[in-house]
């Protein structure tokens, strides 16, 4: 450039701040749509990022965990031949160290339950109940009785769903039964101690909890176990820890973060992220039209002036840089009210919003009745690039046709 | 060695079936330090030729210059160049930018010309006590009088010291006082500075000014003639 690209700059911007406001009712009927726009996105943005927080920690508090190690054969054959030895050692020390905050070793093998009436095939869950409160297992979930005290706890522990199946209640003697490692059936009679209920029914009916060392005797496994469920409190940072038990734990056992365990809670928060941005651009290119109409009104009643600008020697893409500059004046003006109309409603929703009413539909989906709106500097991040991006892409059309006028013909127009 | 030269300029424009002949093989030089006067009545082309000596239209046919450089030759953004350095314009009407005061109306070409900060105060300073309007610099051009934006105008066109000024029908909408004050600064910078001034005009007041007057009719030079007594 052979001219003095910051001083136009310099004069170009006052020329659009000022050309911006001679039309101050128009002017501000669009900046009001852009803040509401912004708004909206963000506002969307946080209460989908809340829900799905709650998805992700409900689904997470099942699985449990936010990793898991098994034996390399488990996931394919969850059976009690595929057990592995309780961590020591310098695993033990890994697990035991921060950033990991909880961790619990379990026996998970499919069994049955047999009550008097029916019977029917469960998950049998040989649980350390410290371990199990710490990852997320919530006691005041217990109806009735109550939780396991301890891994040699020989009380059972069963959903409100399976215990009506099985018309068996608090109190009654069950039996439980599952196969040892050299396939003979391994049976004995429990009691039901407590009864839980859990957001999905087909937890209540899936789960039973009994004392690790019970499970284990009737097994007949020593002190072997299926998993080791661990949590260092913030999903989203797993793979930053996982190495390192990753190595602890050595390459004959397997180690995968949850969303390994679990692919539909991964692919729900990869869906909600795309939808993020699907809403943010079908917002703003409802939005966009209302942009382009006052950018092509203000040049249309500056084309005499334009004109006049050219003939004085300005270059056609300065005329453009003027018409997007007027654009960027008034869509940061709109970002930067709409991110803070955001921060200020947003904020004080973050201790939670009732949503009971319609609680019902939200349990099957894993939430809850309290929804936690959750702002993220991502989320407005995005929010300010779909703006920006999409804004001046808008403005293109009107900034070129500004800069395509013929001076003479411009400034005579009447 | 000419301010401008024109040679063969044709120009036609085509108005629904009609095709109007703005320039007929115009050749005309205007040497540098001239000051001249392009005249005739409405439609007889000279708002057409001072368009194309200033690059702002292009002929069919024809050559310009405008010192060494052959302006019918440029494209868009070279010859904006060309009149950001080398020309200044006054306009009939809607001279100046209404959102700019009127220093930052003389200051913008200076701006686009990348003249530091500095530079521009001093010289809109002094250009606007040069043209009697020092005190009004701060002023939006809807609070100027028609006689005081034309001024601002002009001092616009003349702070970056072109060699040449095209004013096109510059006291069209003034008084006969505010006219003739024009014209006086008109003429001084024209003998203090030495600018070539070509201006195109129907008002008689504004040929009495000029030593050399070029009369046009349908879009040819139907006399070119030196006025005695002026200069």
């Amino acid at each position: 450039m052979a001219d003095g690209y910051a001083p136009t700059m310099r004069v170009l911007a006052v020329l659009a701040w000022r050309n911006l406001w001679r039309n101050y009712r128009r002017t501000l009927i669009m900046l009001a749509a852009i803040v509401v726009g912004v708004w909206a996105m963000i506002l969307f943005s946080a209460m989908m990022r809340g829900m799905l927080d709650e998805m992700v920690a409900g689904g997470l508090r099942v699985l449990p965990g936010e990793a898991q190690i098994h034996h390399s054969g488990y996931r394919d054959d969850p059976s009690v031949a595929n057990s592995m030895d309780a961590p020591a050692g310098a695993l033990r020390n890994t697990l035991d160290s921060p950033p990991i905050q909880a961790w619990t070793s379990r026996v998970k093998v499919p069994g049955m339950v047999v009550s008097e009436r029916d019977s029917r095939g469960v998950v049998l869950l040989g649980v350390e109940p410290e371990g199990e409160i710490a990852l997320g297992f919530q006691p005041d979930k217990i109806v009735e009785g109550r939780f396991l005290e301890s891994a040699e706890d020989d009380g059972l522990v069963i959903g409100r769903k399976l215990a009506e199946r099985l018309e068996t209640d608090l109190g009654k003697r069950v039996v439980i039964m599952s196969q040892d490692p050299d396939n003979e059936v391994a049976e004995r009679g429990v009691r039901v101690v407590g009864v839980y209920t859990a957001r999905l029914q087909g937890t209540e009916e899936t789960y039973a909890y009994i004392g690790r060392q019970v499970l284990q005797d009737l097994l007949g496994i020593g002190d072997q176990v299926s998993e080791v469920a661990i949590t260092a409190g913030d999903y989203l940072q797993v793979n930053q820890w996982l190495p390192a038990v990753a190595e602890a734990a050595g390459p004959e056992l397997e180690t995968l973060p949850w969303t390994r365990l679990d692919g539909y809670l991964d692919s729900m928060l990869r869906v909600q992220g795309n939808m993020n941005v699907v809403f943010m651009v079908v917002i703003f290119l409802a939005l966009s039209f209302g942009l382009v109409n006052t950018l092509v009104m203000a040049v249309f009643e500056r084309v005499r002036e334009i004109g006049l600008m050219m003939s004085l020697g300005m270059r056609p893409r300065w005329i453009m840089y003027q018409v997007l500059l007027e654009s960027l004046i008034l869509l940061t003006l709109g970002l930067l009210v709409g991110n803070i109309l955001a921060l200020v409603t947003i904020l004080p929703l973050e201790s939670g919003i009732d949503i009971s009413v319609v609680a019902e539909g939200m349990e099957m989906a894993g939430m809850g009745t309290t929804l936690y709106p959750a702002l993220a500097v991502a989320d407005m991040l995005m929010s300010t690039v779909v703006v920006i991006v999409l804004g001046l892409l808008a403005s293109l059309l009107p900034a070129w046709r500004a800069s395509r006028l013929d001076p003479v013909r411009a400034m005579a127009r009447t | 060695m000419t301010a401008i030269a024109c040679k063969d300029l044709c120009k036609t424009f085509t108005q629904g079936e009609q095709t109007i002949t703005g320039l007929d093989r115009v050749s005309i030089n205007v040497a540098p330090g001239e000051f001249v006067c392009l005249s005739g009545p409405s439609g007889s082309g000279k708002t057409t030729l001072l368009n194309a000596m200033g690059g702002l239209d292009s002929p069919d046919s024809g050559e310009i210059r405008v010192g060494d450089r052959r302006v019918d030759q440029l494209d868009k953004s070279e010859r904006a160049d060309m009149r950001l350095h080398n020309i200044g314009f006054v306009f009939q009407a809607y001279n100046l930018i209404p959102v700019l005061t009127a220093r930052e109306n003389i200051e913008f070409v200076m701006h686009v010309q990348g003249v530091p900060a500095s530079e521009r105060r001093d010289k809109s300073s002094a250009i606007l006590e040069e043209v009697g309007l020092s005190g009004l610099g701060d002023r939006l051009p809807a609070q100027l009088s028609g006689g005081q934006q034309q001024r601002v105008a002009v001092a616009r066109a003349i702070v970056s010291n072109p060699t040449l000024v095209l004013a096109d029908e510059p006291t069209a909408n003034l008084d006969s006082h505010s006219a003739e004050q024009l014209m006086e600064l008109f003429v001084a910078l024209n003998r203090e500075r030495g600018i070539t001034f070509v201006i195109a005009t129907h008002d008689v007041r504004v040929m009495a000014y000029c030593r050399r007057l070029i009369r046009m009719v349908d879009g040819r030079i139907v006399a070119d003639e030196t006025q005695p007594g002026i200069g």
